[in-house]
């Protein structure tokens, strides 16, 4: 990834094109999820909804040649998985934690039978854009070569943020995230809210699918996600239900997950694996440093099942 | 299979029938559970039938299949027995601490620990003593290590409040980062080259196969595993204050109940049955640690739990089910043209119609005799 010549300058460098390029699956996920969480349910089949995202990008855009096409057709069947997951956790008794778990096997068996054939050929990418422009160094360019849903995500993080706050849309949500008898109280049906809202979720998870397939690494193959969807789960508490948050956060786990490579780059090889552990590593010693055994986290949804 | 796997639930609520309309009672409680899950289990083969002619395959060949596949002969028979060994341990890493009210999905990081503990824990004592040391010695060593690494899990969910789902799964991938990292390095048998693993065990150190079968020990250690935790949960004082404790964790604390304890104490001992798991793969399959210990049963386990409703006895059937259709999707990738991860989509239906069919309980009038009485 880092050409010689740069030295020990190329570590923070790659780390941080690393954390650009890493996080972008990571910010939409978590984005997702916190929609889900912040409407009082938690979608621990994200997983799978990303893996499958990541297969139908690709097999749309091979067969299309558009690789926007392949986003949208994502974004689709993210819903439906979403739709899915809202529909069956409406009903009395069925734990909404295990059916994610379950939807998380159901998204993966299905991804791999339908993408066996997506294996080989070749899908049109994303384009990026090259913000490096003013720089001499070929190193910083390369770092600051951003692909576009990068961009959106950003955005999109920003324009959640405000949502939740000022729109009418955002109050509901924490309403009915908060207390389901609130929320019949004011004449809302949670489990109608709590279903669009899974959707919702379900289709920005499959979008960090697509990025995956379609950027960076760029191709379908059936280790495409190793654990991105799950992590995201853990990434929300710890940017507490907060999309901002949520964006810092994944730029964090990005570059925890580029020191590795990074690192190797100089010629440090020395327990390159342990370095591959470093974000779940990461993820864990938050969770840990957050939670209390006492009392519920700072910023949750009062109906939310995970931090009961 | 699933028939006797039910009837024994609520087997604190057997006491004996007094007359002829306890004895419908009791029936009744009873047929719920197996009426319920046989419904569930054909619901999903009718959705998994629908998908495959989706795919323009007929299910009825698929099913002749994966019977033929899986317990069409004696040959079948002994394979699907051999994957369903590691599938009884897996599940019983998920199903313990679920009786506690835990849902722990990483298994697997037990599983891959506790064969590279197994495997190094040795290394310096071949030649030195004899096998049945030598495989005792794994057995704890494989244990322990799995142990901890959920017991971990459970600690943080006490004592941090850490939310053992997430924790357990992030400790799964740490541990086959952990794995690779000892593998590639310090435990790395130089002779190794394409796949890099642990030095070699000797055969005549390997667990070997059972009197008269191609199947391998882990069968019958799977299965004692399972009868052991069955007798923990059903008749000891321990499983009876973790069952209180998963009812309900304020009455457990209300009533004294060490409930930190019994959480560390029920994760960990779940751990050590999926590290156990690691060591038979080590032991009886692979003959050293190598990265094939992330072969995904720790996640089949989570299935083979939820499958048994979380009871140790019915894990043996539900286990051997699995072991069986996964013994299948060889034959059927061969004779039908479909991918190997037909059987993943079969297994994930289930999964969630099983789950979504906990919604029934209590819903079949003839199924509650409290609402015989009601509108008498």
């Amino acid at each position: 990834m880092m050409e010689d010549g740069i030295g020990i300058w190329g570590v923070p460098l790659a780390i941080l094109a690393g954390a650009i390029r890493v996080s972008t699956p990571f910010i939409f996920v978590s984005l997702g999820e916190t929609i889900t969480e912040r409407s009082g349910r938690i979608n621990l089949g994200l997983e799978g909804t990303l893996v499958f995202g990541a297969m139908t990008a690709y097999a749309v855009a091979v067969m299309s040649g558009s690789p926007y096409l392949g986003v949208l057709a994502a974004m689709a069947t993210g819903a439906i998985f979403g739709l899915v997951h809202g529909f069956i956790c409406k009903f009395p008794k069925v734990n909404d934690i295990a059916i994610g778990i379950a939807m998380m096997q159901f998204g993966l068996g299905l991804a791999f039978f339908l993408g066996k054939s997506f294996i080989q050929p070749v899908a049109p990418r994303l384009p990026s854009i090259a913000l490096g422009g003013w720089s001499d160094s070929p190193q910083l360019q390369s770092a600051l070569t951003i692909n576009v849903l990068f961009i959106v995500g950003a955005l999109l993080a920003l324009a959640l943020w405000w949502a939740f706050r000022n729109t009418r849309v955002g109050l509901i949500l924490r309403v009915v995230g908060d207390s389901s008898d609130a929320a019949r109280a004011m004449g809302l049906n949670p489990d109608t809210v709590r279903l669009l809202a899974t959707a919702a979720g379900g289709a920005l998870a499959a979008i960090g699918g697509a990025y995956l397939s379609l950027y960076y690494p760029g191709s379908w193959n059936e280790g495409i996600s190793s654990g991105q969807g799950l992590m995201a789960v853990a990434l929300v508490i710890f940017a507490r239900w907060n999309p901002i948050g949520c964006f810092l956060a994944a730029l964090l786990f990005g570059g925890a997950g580029a020191l590795g490579p990074a690192l190797q780059s100089v010629g440090v090889t020395q327990g390159y694996y342990l370095f591959y552990a470093a974000p779940y590593v990461l993820t864990l010693a938050i969770l840990v440093a957050t939670s209390s055994p006492t009392r519920a986290l700072v910023g949750a949804p009062g109906a939310l099942s995970i931090t009961k | 299979m699933t028939i006797e796997a039910n009837i024994s639930t609520q087997p604190a609520l057997s006491a004996q029938p007094q007359n002829s309309s306890a004895v419908l009672e009791w029936l009744a409680r009873r047929v719920e559970p197996v009426v319920i899950s046989l419904g569930a289990i054909l619901a999903g083969l009718a959705l998994f039938s629908i998908f495959i002619v989706l795919v323009g395959k007929s299910p009825a060949d698929l099913f002749k299949l994966m019977y033929t596949g899986g317990f069409g002969s004696w040959f079948s028979i002994q394979n699907s027995l051999s994957r369903a060994a590691p599938l009884l341990l897996t599940g019983l890493c998920v199903a313990l601490p679920a009786r506690l009210g835990l849902v722990i999905i990483g298994g697997e990081g037990a599983v891959v620990l506790g064969g590279v503990a197994a495997a190094a824990a040795v290394l310096p004592l071949i030649g030195v003593l004899p096998p049945i040391v030598i495989l005792v010695i794994m057995g704890i060593a494989g244990m322990i290590m799995g142990g901890l690494w959920i017991g971990f899990a459970g600690l943080l969910r006490h004592y941090r409040g850490v939310n053992e789902t997430i924790s357990s799964l992030l400790l799964a991938y740490i541990a086959i980062a952990l794995m690779n990292h000892f593998i590639e390095g310090l435990l790395r048998d130089p002779a190794s080259l394409n796949k890099p693993s642990t030095t070699p065990l000797p055969p005549e150190y390997m667990l070997g196969n059972i009197p008269g079968m191609d199947v391998n020990w882990g069968l019958v250690i799977g299965i004692v595993s399972c009868i052991v935790s069955w007798i923990i949960i059903e008749t000891t004082s321990v499983g009876f204050a973790a069952r209180i404790a998963g009812g309900n964790v304020r009455a457990a604390q209300i009533q004294g109940l060490p409930v930190g304890r019994l959480i560390v104490g029920f994760t960990a001992l779940a751990g050590s049955f999926a590290g156990l798991a690691g060591m038979v793969e080590v032991a009886a399959v692979q003959g050293s640690a190598n990265a094939s210990l992330a072969a995904g049963y720790g996640y089949t386990g989570i299935l083979v739990a939820f499958l048994a409703r979380h009871n140790p006895l019915a894990i043996i059937p539900v286990a051997i089910l699995l072991g069986g259709i996964d013994a299948s999707g060889g034959l059927i990738q061969r004779r039908m043209g479909l991918p190997d991860a037909t059987v993943l989509v079969l297994q994930g239906t289930l999964f969630i119609v099983i789950l979504f069919c906990e919604t029934l309980y209590g819903r079949f009038k003839m199924f509650n005799p409290d609402l015989w009485k009601r509108s008498a």
